[in-house]
């Protein structure tokens, strides 16, 4: 290409090369089809120079000619007396008394539950000598069948984060829980006769143990209130429910019976009560390995911003969130739920009505229409009419009492508290792990009204936004730190164990502050949970201590789940008037973060640097819009706008995202924080400040501005990029073989084409490739390890990579580094888009070391720090590394690693809790990369040689294997044929990448099978 | 024009061939130094928070090595005893001994003695302790004539290239199962024969050969794999 690449995307340049390359092509990225010059230097580079980052003050700027000299004369000089360091005198500080069970340098696992938004998922907790280090999903447990998601498993980072609140605080000022309790002890007098002045605001409660206390709490102060807010929670779920059926409901989906599934809009696979479960179960049914004969179940989705679930689809289209509301009735009318139909407004393609609807009712009784959480009651109610109509009532959709323990209208609430506030009703309020002052809906001035509280008390993990306008901050407790429970998706009651002491003594769960003001503040949260269950089970004495006793083992309560109730469907519900929109009206869609949900989260480093899916953007949220309206409105990634919408308004990054509805933003939630610790205030902007309590989902009427300045992102999209022309050129001149020439790194099939061809994927010049090395073949005696990944179940949810990273200890390294493509990430998502630039396909490969047969990096390494093991894997020995990069450089994947700088942290005493004691923590110099969990391998290993056996198929799971909720990973022998991966392996759909190169990795996927509606055209 | 004397042809030849002398004596210095005992520490005995005498407990008492050791054959870590083990049998005899007055208050304080660790490496190593007594290492293999040490000290470098010996030719060290613990074990020679198997072996070389097949100890790459020892 003459032309000179310049920096910015060119969308008309860029639809010019989709035109001309066909509907056939992957690409990744917008500014790989405009060529910029940023995108050439992360092709050709694995980690480019990124010069223009340098930021003053830092190593990398302004280094001359005689600098570099003196540094290589330092170094060289201080090489050689670094190795002169003695070992540390270390000490053994034994046990006074031993505890039981605890076999120092061995695991232990305990099961718990972790809370979110008031539903209980079960976790198996690793713990080393009393310290966990790594939460794991419960296999037992129904919410979570094993699998977790990244929320779950990065919570422990929470536990340790140095900048959790340590400290009962009084006005600012650190105090101590005793003068805590002394001032709460006329707590009587000051809320008042009755309790008048009482408010007690939490998050949805999900622990039926707490909501018993607070409901004692209201027994004595009657005029007391309670209300719960949590800024996505959920809440038109809720009146949906209610308006369908005049009460509120739990629906239990199930997605393992359904063939043919409807999202309107609704992300379940990451969102929403029993998401993990909900995976799990879909997933079950994307199975392909009865070969042709398989009969895998098809996704619609419609939905505004692309989401994994959208990605995962077999057909999606791309809608304004308001828009979506014509559609849901027009296939409402379809199945036979009398519905009026929206006129005019949104442009729906007829054969989406048509095909849909026809494929529904087809599958009557059997398939799933589910709508997002951020959608209106109204949706809700006519997907449960929709449900009906096809039959799916109890069978794959069923309904249960609502497993939080007192469900309401919490926007509702917390006006109702506003209004109190207003009105100086409320004088005491009591804040228990909320946090109103960053979250509540703009036009309620929570800020503002808190204030004529007489007395405000807040309890939180973090002395937070609202903890600021609070007399009282007290530190909550972690999940892993005291006892709870909750209910499952499914009712099932879930214990929350703590492992651990409280890490600061001043940390008090909201059982122990609920318990001081009602006076009970002798009793343990333990004794009040097990107190709790004992009055709710028939059995007495020793029967109730065996099954408390299994319960904490099991990590749940058997036998508890709610039993299906078959409520009746109000057909009033449906009556509300379409509503209608200008067809051009630009919308602005808030949705809960990817990776750090409603703010939560957003001092956790791992979720923080976690690529979202589809944008893989790390550290920001985005004003995301797409190609279209980006051009409509001549808008270019980066630029700074001002978004305003009802005279509010905020600054934000614009971010072009394929595949995003047109006249729609996506503002995602959670970002912007105020106070949050080192890790969390700063990055993004605050979508709060534009969302109301009338719309807390989406509403029309945006207005964007471009203030002229631009805003960086760091993005992983483009980065570790894979070459596949590159390579296809020098290969010609070098081989004589048959070169797979531009092989596409991910196969893809319709499902018609895969029965007509069942080996559609593999490569044809592969064999010719297999015994070209200059070196002699390794043999393997016992185990030969090897992978398979089905492309067809990945739904690119990125809990591998959180798995990955808590497993390996992987460093987090900051958004500046992330832009100069230095992430540690193990194992990365790669995503690709197919076809037009406003409705691409999407796809995911997760990409960790293929462990190559015959591996680049292993023959360049001057050091020998990279080896082929007697197993297989490609070893990588920290020790022995000196840095000098050529093994990346040398690796077509693009999966190793370099510690550009010393980004473990070796200082902050905290974090040194949740390293695994098993693998070594990297420094600086180093490259690092997969290892296919060498540990777990290890492990095991010794474990069968003990037992006199061979390693048993399935006893070794890798992390990612581990908590894949789409079980999309499959480790183990291939040296076994009858070994779960061989088998998956001897699939027709496998294939490997880059088999021109002759590396043989050991990693191979599973091709993408499309079950493609031949209806649906558009 | 010369500006030096010839005489100065001596120092320039001197200090050219000098130099290289002056290298390789650095480097052999340094090689040495870093062979050392004085820089393993092999050898060495350390100020531990009570003299405890492995000579006596095992050499003169016949304590098993797992009576205070517990974890060796489960974990990694072979356990260093809680001070309840050392009150098992001092609660009853020298209860006065001003010697074991700080056990006498780890257990009355609930703190706990903090000793000094003699064998130790470094955190890239993934030493496990269950596997190597499983296949047939015996304790003084790696931990030298511990019944005879009455401070514990370190008895091999611990470098790489000690652990390399040994795992690759590991028939040199091999012992029947039964005598792993036995902290006076002799290798098999005419005076002193093992027996292993109802077999009277008085050579280590057969032993160690039987003991290599029907241990299954691993071969040479495996022995020598980075990631056997390294994570």
């Amino acid at each position: 290409m003459s032309k000179e690449p310049n920096n910015s995307i060119d969308l008309a340049a860029a639809r010019a090369r989709l035109a001309q390359d066909g509907d056939k092509r992957l690409w990744q990225s917008l500014e790989e089809l405009s060529d910029t010059k940023e995108f050439r230097e992360f092709k050709e580079n694995e980690f480019p120079a990124k010069a223009d980052l340098a930021i003053p003050g830092r190593f990398s700027d302004d280094v001359g000619r005689r600098d570099v000299l003196k540094l290589i004369g330092v170094s060289a000089a201080l090489t050689g007396l670094g190795a002169c360091t003695k070992l540390p005198t270390e000490h053994i500080v034994p046990y006074v008394k031993p505890p039981e069970e605890i076999i120092p340098g061995r695991p232990l696992f305990y099961a718990s539950s972790v809370i979110q938004h008031g539903v209980g998922t079960g976790v198996l907790v690793w713990s080393y000598e009393g310290r966990p280090t790594k939460m794991e999903g419960n296999p037992e447990h129904p919410g979570s069948l094993g699998a977790a998601d990244v929320f779950t498993m990065a919570s422990i980072l929470n536990m340790y984060d140095p900048d959790r609140s340590q400290s009962v605080l009084h006005e600012g000022r650190i105090t101590d829980w005793p003068h805590f309790a002394a001032a709460m002890a006329d707590f009587n007098q000051q809320v008042g006769p009755q309790g008048a002045g009482l408010r007690i605001l939490t998050e949805t409660v999900g622990s039926p143990t707490l909501a018993s206390q607070i409901k004692k709490l209201l027994t004595m102060y009657p005029q007391a209130k309670w209300h719960q807010y949590e800024p996505a929670s959920g809440d038109s779920v809720r009146e949906g429910g209610k308006l369908a059926f005049g009460k509120y409901v739990n629906t239990l989906y199930h997605f393992d019976k359904a063939d043919v599934v409807l999202s309107l809009d609704a992300d379940f696979f990451n969102v929403g009560v029993g998401h993990v479960r909900h995976t799990k179960d879909f997933t079950s049914r994307r199975d392909l390995g009865a070969g042709p004969s398989a009969n895998p179940n098809r996704l619609y989705v419609v939905e505004s911003m692309p989401s994994s679930t959208g990605a995962s689809a077999d057909h999606r289209l791309a809608m304004r969130s308001t828009d979506i509301e014509a559609y849901a009735r027009a296939v409402a009318a379809g199945v036979g739920v009398s519905v009026a139909n929206s006129s005019g407004g949104a442009k729906i393609p007829a054969d989406w009505v048509g095909g849909v609807v026809r494929d529904l009712t087809a599958h009557r009784g059997a398939s799933i229409v589910i709508v997002g959480e951020h959608q209106p009651p109204f949706m809700h109610a006519l997907a449960h009419a929709m449900n009906a109509a096809l039959g799916n009532v109890g069978k794959t959709v069923e309904y249960t009492d609502p497993v939080e323990a007192n469900p309401t209208n919490q926007t509702d609430s917390l006006k109702e508290l506003v209004g109190d506030l207003n009105a100086g009703k409320a004088q005491v309020v009591v804040i228990l792990d909320a946090n109103p002052a960053y979250d509540a809906p703009a036009d309620m001035n929570f800020v503002d009204t808190i204030f004529k509280a007489r007395l405000r008390i807040h309890a939180g993990l973090y002395a937070d936004e609202t903890a600021e306008l609070c007399h009282w901050h007290i530190p909550a407790t972690h999940s892993l730190e005291a006892w709870s429970d909750a209910r499952a998706l499914d009712g099932t009651a879930s214990i929350v164990q703590p492992l651990i002491a409280p890490l600061y003594d001043a940390a008090h769960s909201s059982h122990e502050i609920i318990a001081l003001l009602t006076g009970d503040s002798g009793t343990s949260a333990h004794d009040l949970v097990r107190s709790y269950w004992q009055g709710q089970r028939p059995e007495k004495g020793e029967a109730f201590e065996a099954l408390w006793e299994k319960s904490l083992h099991d990590g749940f309560i058997a036998g508890t789940a709610y039993p299906a109730s078959t409520p009746t469907l109000s057909n009033a519900s449906l009556s509300q008037a379409p509503t209608a929109s200008a067809a051009d009206a630009l919308e602005i869609v808030f949705l809960p973060d990817p990776s750090i949900g409603d703010g939560f989260y957003a001092n956790n480093g791992w979720l923080q640097e976690l690529p979202k899916p589809i944008t893989r953007l790390t550290w920001d949220n985005a004003a995301m819009v797409s190609p279209a309206t980006a051009q409509r409105l001549s808008l270019n990634k980066e630029d700074y706008v001002t978004l305003s919408v009802g005279g509010r308004e905020v600054k934000a990054g614009v971010y072009i995202v394929p595949g995003h509805a047109d006249n729609s933003v996506t503002l995602h939630l959670g970002y912007g924080r105020r106070r949050s610790g080192q890790v969390g205030t700063g990055p993004g902007f605050n979508a709060y400040l534009l969302r109301t309590a009338a719309a807390p989902g989406f509403v029309t009427g945006l207005d964007i501005k471009k203030t002229g300045d631009n805003y960086s992102f760091a993005s992983t999209q483009q980065q570790y990029t894979i070459d596949v022309d590159g390579h296809q050129q020098e290969e010609e001149s070098v081989t004589a073989m048959e070169p797979s020439h531009g092989r596409n790194l991910i196969q893809i099939a319709t499902l018609d084409e895969f029965k007509k061809n069942p080996s559609f994927a593999k490569d044809p010049a592969e064999e010719a490739t297999e015994n070209v090395s200059l070196y002699p073949k390794w043999k393997y005696n016992e185990y030969a390890w090897g992978m398979s990944i089905d492309l067809n179940r990945c739904v690119g949810c990125n809990a591998c990579v959180i798995a990955c990273q808590a497993e390996n200890n992987i460093a987090v390294v900051g958004k500046e580094q992330v832009e100069r493509g230095r992430a540690m990430h193990w194992i990365r998502i790669d995503t690709y888009f197919r076809g037009d630039l406003d409705a691409p396909e999407m796809y995911y490969e997760p990409m960790p070391c293929m462990q190559c047969e015959n591996a680049p990096c292993e023959y360049v390494c001057p050091v020998g720090a990279t080896s082929h093991s007697s197993e297989g894997l490609n070893d990588m020995v920290y020790n022995r590394c000196v840095g000098t990069r050529y093994c990346s450089n040398n690796c077509p994947y693009k999966v190793r690693r370099f510690n550009f700088y010393l980004f473990s942290d070796y200082t902050t005493q905290s974090l040194y809790g949740v390293r695994n004691p098993n693998v070594t923590v990297r420094s600086r110099g180093v490259m690092e990369k997969c290892t296919y969990c060498v540990q777990r391998i290890n492990a095991a290993r010794i474990n069968s040689e003990e037992e006199n056996r061979a390693i048993r198929d399935g006893e070794i799971l890798t992390a990612c294997q581990q908590t894949c909720p789409a079980d999309a990973i499959v480790f183990g022998n291939i040296n076994d044929p009858n070994s779960r991966v061989s088998k998956l392996k001897a699939q027709t759909r496998d294939y490997r990448i880059l088999t021109d190169l002759g590396t043989r990795p050991r990693t191979s996927f599973l091709a993408r099978v499309r079950n493609a509606n031949p209806e649906i055209t558009s | 024009m010369q500006i030096f004397h010839r005489s100065t042809n001596l120092i320039s030849r001197f200090s050219i061939f000098g130099g290289v002398v002056f290298v390789a004596f650095l480097g052999w210095a340094l090689y040495t130094i870093a062979l050392s005992s004085w820089y393993t520490r092999q050898n060495y005995t350390e100020q531990q928070p009570v003299p405890f005498s492995h000579r006596h407990h095992v050499g003169e008492l016949g304590i098993d090595c797992r009576y205070c050791h517990v974890t060796v054959e489960k974990s990694s870590f072979a356990g260093v005893p809680p001070t309840q083990t050392c009150m098992t049998c001092h609660s009853q005899i020298w209860t006065n001994a001003s010697m074991l007055e700080p056990v006498r208050a780890s257990y009355r304080d609930n703190t706990s003695l903090s000793w000094i660790r003699v064998n130790a490496l470094p955190d890239f190593v993934y030493f496990d302790h269950s596997i190597h007594i499983n296949k047939g290492i015996g304790c003084t293999t790696c931990h030298g004539p511990v019944g005879d040490m009455p401070m514990t000290y370190r008895a091999g470098s611990l470098y790489m290239s000690w652990c390399l010996d040994c795992h690759r030719q590991p028939e040199k060290n091999l012992r029947p199962r039964s005598e792993v613990f036995n902290a006076f074990y002799q290798q098999p020679s005419g005076d002193t024969p093992v027996t292993y198997n109802g077999v009277q072996y008085t050579n280590q070389e057969t032993l160690g050969k039987q003991l290599l097949t029907d241990y299954k100890i691993h071969d040479l790459t495996f022995m020598q794999s980075c990631s056997t020892c390294h994570r």
